[in-house]
């Protein structure tokens, strides 16, 4: 594998600096994407900073209709969750077992894979992200394909999500990675309804046709007729984008008949 | 670097280069080769073992982010000459073939017996080891294993 220094960091400030003052750094926090990636030399950094000894920086807490998830807590705490059940069940299907023991909500929205499960949870309950230096809007996260609105350097500390009235998420996985090929949320919030998708495109984005449509009639039949633009959409050999296409009004329909069951 | 990890019980203090792998200290370093290493691409689970009570997959996990853990690998889980209830199982029901993916098999068995409130159906079982791969395809076996075992774990 690739020769990098180890640097174990006790705090946020720690690991902040420690970044700074590398000319080539990493986080690692559950490593289930980093250590992949740095067998196969897709990253070839200096410095490898470990975040997940970071005391209090998984903590899951729930107050004032708002659950809040530190960015190291790992996906098999999430899925144990009570307040938003569509949150625990989407994070008890991410991977497999011993992935979910390892892997972070932090270090999944940070790497932001176009077919990960999280963003579609930030996008579809509009998350807040929150990062060592400010808090970011869960619309404003995703920018492109492996690409968040993070800086060089900064380090999300929690995500944030409003209680729903309601949500649901439904997702095709692929059947040997369990990546969504496509992942679909849809939440009745205070703010109404939202639609989150991932896996369809370069990263999560919100399906607004849909929206409107569920804002006046919450039920699979309000989606009938609705076209999906397929142009943009992730097209390789799991499936093309015009397949994509139907899955997300395929997913969203599923999602709304679990929603409103 | 220097990383202090307790192995099945015994405290070790292991040297590591800073890029080393978990599956590494523990072949490599502590002999302990009971861990397989199947694909070194963190997907077939033959080199899962338990870190702090949960399955993992030793060839994903850095040496230093193990350091100060508890470890168990599958020479830890029997007592003595007293095989652990899943390998009773494992052995029982002719759950192995070729027997490289049964370590893991059974780390990441023993986990999701131990870590489910109900017992566990089929479906569930074979949901629950979908981190593990047996390329012999003894899955069926395999699960009627892990059935078997958790009436007695």
């Amino acid at each position: 594998m690739h020769r990098f220094n180890f640097r174990q960091a006790s705090s946020i400030a720690e690991a902040h600096s420690t970044h700074a003052a590398s000319d080539d750094a990493v986080y690692i926090a559950g490593g289930m994407t980093l250590i992949p990636s740095l067998k196969l030399r897709l990253a070839s950094p200096n410095d490898v900073v470990d975040l997940s000894r970071i005391d209090g920086l998984s903590t899951i807490s729930s107050a004032g209709g708002v659950l809040s998830v530190g960015a190291t807590a790992r996906h098999c705490d999430v899925a144990q969750t009570t307040d938003i059940p569509a949150l625990a069940s989407l994070a008890s299907r991410i991977g497999d077992a011993q992935v979910r023991n390892c892997g972070t909500i932090g270090g999944s929205l940070a790497n932001n894979d176009p077919a990960a499960d999280y963003p579609a949870a930030v996008v579809g309950l509009g998350a807040t992200v929150h990062t060592n230096s400010r808090a970011i809007a869960g619309d404003e996260f995703f920018v492109d394909l492996f690409e968040t609105a993070l800086e060089d350097g900064e380090i999300i500390t929690r995500v944030d999500f409003s209680i729903p009235s309601r949500a649901a998420y439904a997702k095709f996985a692929n059947p040997a990675s369990r990546f969504a090929i496509v992942g679909v949320m849809v939440a009745e919030t205070s703010s109404g309804v939202r639609v989150g998708v991932t896996g369809a495109g370069a990263c999560a984005f919100r399906m607004s046709s849909f929206e409107a449509a569920l804002s006046s009639n919450m039920s699979a039949s309000a989606l009938d007729g609705i076209a999906v633009d397929s142009s943009e959409f992730n097209d390789d050999l799991h499936a093309s984008a015009q397949y994509r296409a139907n899955l997300v009004t395929v997913m969203a329909k599923r999602a709304v008949a679990q929603l409103t069951a | 670097m220097k990383i202090n990890i307790t192995v099945n019980g015994a405290e070790q203090a292991v040297d590591v280069a800073d890029n080393a792998l978990l599956s590494d200290v523990l072949r490599d370093a502590l002999g302990l080769t009971g861990t397989h290493i199947g694909c070194d691409t963190s997907q077939c689970g033959a080199c899962t073992v338990h870190l702090d009570g949960r399955s993992v997959k030793s060839c994903t996990i850095l040496a230093g982010q193990a350091d100060g853990g508890e470890v168990t690998t599958i020479e830890g889980i029997a007592n003595g000459e007293e095989l652990h209830p899943m390998q009773v199982a494992f052995r029982a029901n002719h759950a192995l073939q070729c027997g490289f993916c049964t370590p893991g098999m059974i780390m990441s068995a023993i986990d999701l017996v131990a870590s489910s409130d109900e017992p566990l159906n089929a479906e569930q079982v074979r949901e629950g080891l979908e981190g593990n791969i047996c390329r012999c395809t003894g899955y069926h076996n395999i699960v009627k294993a892990v059935l078997d075992a958790q009436a007695n774990m």
